[in-house]
């Protein structure tokens, strides 16, 4: 074999092992995907959707009170979470170049990545121990919202970061006060990146079990009060997934199909969402992105 | 700010000096508070670190019926178990970034792009059920053996697979890393300027080569960045974690025995503990929350702000 022959085998061989490394990442997605689905889908019926768990492993057991659960504990954060993400992310935006502002962001970096059963610790520092509330609705909430804020407050951040200077300054030299800049100029061009950030960060929660085992428990009831502790799905999961009982085990398997479905579809949903109003956007976005790349090496 | 430099600050009225006040208020406000939990924190665990002292971190021991605590066990699996996730993951995840970046036709690199990041949007609990059913099978009956096979006169690979184990719970850390440090990996390596490339190909490279020459000495740092941050990812995680390795306080150096991490103990023994061993619990988590901290800030120290390109669907952590 030749040298040139050499190189080129080898380089065939390096896009080869390239692309096996792809699909060794695809396939254990596609296997969950399957086998979600596949074991989930039987137990699920109308009966399954709406009426409670027991723990009892007798037959009529239900997943209604773990998503009607999901869906407040989610609602709650993002009460929390939300806004204090958005203002956040104006603020490091708009008024944060200086100090303060770099510790403000570097800070939300790092909370952002941040081990979330750790931020169950704080939140059960908080609301179950220093407030005295004890395992509940309200604390597995305020978890869910501390792992919200930094999401949020980047994507709003970036978001802000890529409506073109000139509006603003357009917006300012007609005597615009800076907060109706900010708020009705730059949030409105701004809303498609904010809207997709909040999507995927309630997403992100939606599926967190860690900082909800420490601080909103379970409760195999109807519960909607604030105080007392309240039964998820992921949850659901954890604590069905080694039963011995195959209508418990079931219920494990059926609360992972409804889960990957809200998550899943809110992920596809946002981005294809995003592919279509951004169709011609999207070079524009990109060229920004490498000029600011580029700057910085 | 970009506006005072160009002079156009003037006329400010008081509803704005009200606005900017409130926004730099909540900013400070979420950074306050979670500092003064992590005091509230220690103030829990007071107990704990004046019973063992420095000790607790060497101790072997965690034995509810002495009162006895050590978190040595945990550190070690969690050490582990992160090895193994970053020995598998990260070779893999730079695979991806190279073909997602190098060599994939330019149609299909956004799709797939979105898939790989899709991996981070599955929940941890349900990488967990999936690890029980469907993973421990395939590690017990195929991998776990011709690993024994080839490496069992190794102390890393005594004993007879079982399928609960540091080394189920280590493969499935690896996959969950995965779309981190792809997705970080390949935004450092599109940041590499195109002249660097064209300078390679030039002299008569191949596109392996050009890769290696130009793309991967160029992206070394991002690269490093993006496995740090894995291992951020990999030492945190808990639930899926929990559900594999098969939680025995015990030391040792075969990935077939069962052992713990930091964060499956304090998931296994948080609803039970009480007293001084929910102190020590909190204990252990205030450890795990230096690492983590030490792990992320030299993460971002490094990457800067490629961190942007970690997906925010990012799965529970």
């Amino acid at each position: 074999m030749n040298a040139y022959a050499y190189r080129r085998f080898k380089d065939r061989l390096v896009s080869g092992l390239a692309l096996a490394c792809v699909v060794a990442a695809l396939v254990p997605l596609g296997y969950i995907l399957i086998e979600v689905i596949k074991t989930g889908a039987p137990a699920i019926d109308w009966e399954f959707l709406t009426s409670r768990t027991k723990g009892t492993g007798e037959p009529g057991e239900g997943i209604g009170n773990a998503i009607l659960g999901t869906l407040l504990l989610v609602g709650y954060a993002s009460l929390i979470g939300l806004p204090v993400g958005l203002l956040t992310g104006i603020y490091v935006s708009e008024y944060g170049n200086n100090k303060f502002g770099t510790t403000v962001r570097f800070f939300n970096d790092v909370l952002a990545n941040f081990p979330s059963i750790v931020i169950g610790l704080l939140a059960y520092a908080l609301v179950v121990d220093l407030l005295n509330v004890g395992f509940s609705l309200i604390a597995g909430s305020f978890a869910l919202a501390i792992i919200m804020i930094p999401i949020v407050a980047n994507t709003t951040e970036e978001a802000l970061r890529l409506v073109p200077n000139s509006l603003r300054e357009g917006a300012l030299a007609l005597g615009v006060p800076r907060w109706k800049t900010v708020m009705r100029v730059m949030l409105a061009n701004a809303k498609a990146g904010v809207v997709t950030g909040s999507l995927l960060s309630i997403a992100r929660i939606a599926g967190e079990t860690a900082p909800l085992l420490l601080t909103a428990f379970y409760s195999n009831y109807w519960s909607a009060s604030a105080t007392d502790p309240i039964a998820s799905l992921p949850l659901t999961i954890f604590r069905n997934y080694n039963s011995p009982s195959d209508v418990l085990l079931q219920q494990a398997w059926g609360a992972a199909l409804v889960l990957i479905l809200m998550v899943l579809s809110l992920n596809i949903g946002v981005r294809l969402f995003m592919m279509k109003r951004n169709g011609r956007r999207t070079k524009a976005v990109k060229k920004t992105w490498k000029t600011r790349l580029s700057l910085r090496a | 700010m970009r506006m005072r430099k160009l002079g156009l600050r003037f006329g400010m009225e008081r509803a704005d000096r009200l606005f900017e006040l409130s926004v730099t208020a909540v900013a400070g406000l979420t950074l306050a508070l979670v500092w003064l939990l992590v005091a509230k924190m220690i103030l829990d665990a007071q107990q704990s670190i004046s019973e063992f002292g420095f000790g607790f971190v060497t101790g072997g021991a965690w034995d509810p019926n002495r009162d006895v605590y050590g978190a040595l066990p945990f550190i070690f699996g969690t050490l582990l178990t992160s090895a193994i996730a970053i020995l598998v993951g990260v070779p893999v995840s730079i695979g991806i970034a190279i073909y997602l970046s190098e060599l994939a036709p330019p149609w299909i690199r956004e799709p797939l792009s979105f898939v790989v990041e899709l991996l981070a949007a599955v929940p941890s609990v349900i990488y967990g059920l999936w690890a029980m059913y469907a993973l421990r099978p395939v590690m017990v009956d195929t991998i776990e053996p011709i690993f024994v096979a080839l490496f069992g006169w190794t102390p890393l690979f005594e004993g007879e697979p079982v399928g609960l184990d540091k080394f189920v719970a280590g493969i499935i850390l690896a996959i969950m890393i995965i779309p981190t440090v792809a997705s970080v990996s390949k935004e450092a390596m599109r940041a590499v300027p195109d002249s660097q490339r064209e300078a390679a190909l030039s002299l008569g490279a191949t596109r392996s080569e050009t890769t290696r020459m130009a793309v991967l000495s160029y992206a070394r740092s991002g690269i490093f960045g993006a496995t740090i941050l894995g291992l951020g990812r990999a030492v945190g995680e808990t639930m899926a974690v929990t559900m594999t390795i098969g939680n025995a306080n015990l030391i040792s150096w075969s990935l077939l025995d069962p052992g713990q991490t930091m964060a499956s103990l304090i998931a296994n023994n948080w609803g039970e503990a009480q007293g001084l061993q929910l102190s020590a619990l909190i204990e252990v988590g205030i450890v795990l929350f230096i690492v983590a901290l030490i792990v992320n800030v030299l993460a971002r120290l490094v990457i800067g702000r490629f961190t942007k390109a970690i997906p925010a669907t990012g799965g529970g952590l």
